[in-house]
């Protein structure tokens, strides 16, 4: 195709992600870089009938004025990055003096904000990732072995979880294992404990929140395997039947290595979904117990009547980071394969 | 023919059909549960007896005559006019699916015909694009949404929820077109007509199964997306997801959770209806990228 027909095809969907997601990407780096405005005061001489006073308050015209002039607010550097709700060195470096032990020293510093959010971000896609890939696993294994007839209401059923979007599909679990619902109630009969709560605890809450990423993520891993158990080479099977292997050989000699391209895109898909954990923490109202990232920026958009833009473009960034840190192995070898191809 | 070895023992068998029943157990039933509690009061779908009160729900009977009430359903949809963000979430979605759909099929067909190595660089653009969270990029979009005053409006929303489903489109689309023989569109080239009366004759007719699957994703972007909409939207343009997050706070205080529980059914019951229709198309959406590794 020439390179102008091309241009003219591409152009709407290349302008459509260029402006709202490569430009935007600019302005959230240009952004961290300020932070707002400080107060700026006025003394204001207040009189009631028996003396006048003087007091200093915020000058609202003033604030309106200087925000016009400079959106943004003011230049700090990288000073939002180095704060006390971000890398917080300040803070860990008097943790470390302060702390007796090494173990102690990463308890204090797991209860800053940022390093908060970031390990559970990282614990959250540690867990739930090979959890739902075994799971899921399993599963496609399974309905491979039932009759073709019902395999249909099976995958039916099973895409349910994923479909259903986040914040309603944990608002739906939040709702049966409160302490008065289904879940809840039954637990606490079978532990024969009536104060039993799996919000009260932070333990229980990431447990519930990982148990909640597992179910949700599982459909589609499910799904994928189930598609590439239908293409394993049928030859090869009977071929390594012939030559007397074992059920488990043939799982482990000819089924497994035709899924591990399969497993690798998987694993892929699965970080990159579970690295950006949100909505759970909203629908199983857990924000006490557990942030993400991803929900310390949402945090930051929604406080007050300013929004705080730079703190949540700083904790933007650094997600984009370990994003890319997580992804580049992957890319690498996708670019490796397309020179080896050209 | 199948070899009699091929043949998978008993226990085995019974051991998977076990399992599966327990995996669509655990998959189905909490909004089989969920859709059922919504037709009773909250004394019986959170009861402080037993769990079994929502089943023949006591308390429901007591206090509005029958075993199933539609009060919430009226509660949430006519007295906190759960319609109007419903209606907005409908204006976004079509708008979203049929903008995604026409910017999509456009660039997926350019990316399949090039041959060019920028096309793979777009591709893996993409692929980049498509890993980064919607909401690190909210704190980019609301100084310049507001500085330009387009803060708030639906427009505003449905553009960026395409973009942002531009990568995933891209791919979809991209990988189905490159499923339709060149010959087609060649020939229609070689009889003289330009690259785009070919796309308009030759590759539309023989397109829709791809691009009712890339439509499906598109609705459901739209339709399910939280973070964007929470944040672009205005109060009165929001959409039903954020205006059940802001639900929440009050109807706990109130005692209406069972508002929250009978809107959340309304917003995934179409979904459900949706998967019962197009269950082979989302599989083969979602295998598309997938199998082919």
């Amino acid at each position: 195709m020439p390179h102008l027909t091309f241009a003219k095809f591409i152009f709407p969907s290349l302008a459509a992600m260029f402006i709202f997601i490569a430009l935007p990407i600019v302005s959230v780096v240009y952004q961290s870089f300020f932070i707002e405005h400080e107060q700026i005061m006025q003394e204001v001489e207040t009189c009631d009938p028996f003396s006048c006073k003087t007091e200093r308050r915020i000058d609202p015209e003033a604030m309106i004025a200087l925000r016009a002039e400079q959106p943004a607010g003011r230049f700090n550097g990288l000073g939002t990055y180095t704060d006390s709700a971000h890398l917080a060195f300040d803070e860990i470096a008097r943790i470390w003096r302060a702390s007796p032990d090494i173990l102690t020293a990463l308890d204090r510093i797991t209860d800053l904000p940022f390093y908060r959010a970031l390990l559970f971000t990282f614990a959250y896609t540690a867990v739930v990732t090979p959890a739902s890939i075994a799971l899921g696993f399993f599963v496609a294994l399974a309905v491979n072995q039932i009759p073709k007839l019902i395999r249909g209401i099976v995958v039916y059923f099973s895409l349910l979880p994923m479909i259903v979007p986040s914040l309603l599909g944990s608002l739906i679990l939040f709702w049966m294992i409160d302490s008065r619902g289904i879940i809840g109630s039954s637990l606490q009969v079978l532990f024969n404990d009536p104060t039993l709560s799996l919000k009260a605890s932070p333990v229980l809450t990431w447990i519930t929140l990982f148990s909640y990423g597992t179910w949700n993520s599982t459909p589609f891993v499910f799904i994928i395997f189930f598609a590439a158990l239908q293409t394993v080479p049928r030859d090869t099977l009977e071929a390594a039947m012939v030559d007397g292997a074992s059920r488990w050989d043939r799982v482990r000699f000819v089924v497994a290595p035709h899924l591990a391209n399969v497993a690798t895109f998987l694993v892929l898909v699965s970080v990159m979904d579970n690295f950006r954990v949100f909505e759970a923490i909203i629908g199983f109202s857990a924000q006490a117990h557990a942030s993400s990232l991803s929900s310390v920026i949402f945090n930051d958009l929604r406080s007050g009547d300013v929004p705080l833009f730079g703190s949540a473009a700083a904790t933007s960034i650094m997600t984009i980071i370990c994003i890319a840190l997580l992804m580049s192995p992957s890319i690498r070898r996708t670019w490796i394969s397309f020179r080896a191809k050209a | 023919m199948e070899a009699p070895t091929y043949r998978v023992p008993r226990y085995l068998k019974l051991l998977a059909f076990g399992f599966v029943l327990v995996w669509v157990l655990t998959a189905a039933f909490p909004f089989a549960w969920t859709v059922w509690g919504s037709f009773k009061v909250q004394a019986d779908f959170f009861s402080y007896g037993d769990w079994t009160d929502a089943l023949d729900g006591p308390a429901t009977t007591a206090q509005t005559g029958g075993a199933f009430t539609l009060d919430a359903y009226r509660g949430v949809w006519i007295d906190n006019e759960f319609w109007k963000p419903a209606l907005n979430t409908i204006i976004v979605t079509v708008s979203v699916t049929a903008i995604s759909l026409t910017l999509g099929t456009l660039g997926g067909y350019a990316l399949a015909r090039s041959g060019y190595r920028y096309a793979f660089w777009i591709l893996l653009a993409a692929l980049i694009f498509r890993a980064m969270p919607g909401v690190t990029l909210v704190s980019g979009y609301l100084l310049p949404f507001f500085e330009l005053n387009i803060w708030g409006k639906l427009p505003t929303a449905i553009i960026v929820l395409v973009a942002l489903n531009q990568p995933f489109t891209l791919w979809l689309l991209h990988a189905f077109f490159l499923s339709i023989p060149r010959d087609l569109d060649e020939s229609a080239l070689v009889d003289g007509c330009t690259r785009f009366q070919a796309f308009r004759l030759a590759i539309i007719p023989v397109m829709w199964p791809g691009v009712i699957t890339a439509g499906i994703f598109s609705f459901l972007t739209g339709y399910s997306d939280f973070v964007i909409s929470a944040a672009i939207l205005s109060e009165e343009n929001q959409t039903m997801i954020p205006r059940i997050a802001a639900f929440l706070g009050s109807v706990q205080l109130r005692g209406q959770i069972m508002y929250a529980v009978a809107a959340t059914v309304s917003v995934i019951v179409p979904l459900i209806i949706l998967v019962l229709f197009f269950q082979k198309r989302i599989v083969s959406g979602l295998t598309a990228g997938a199998v082919k590794g």
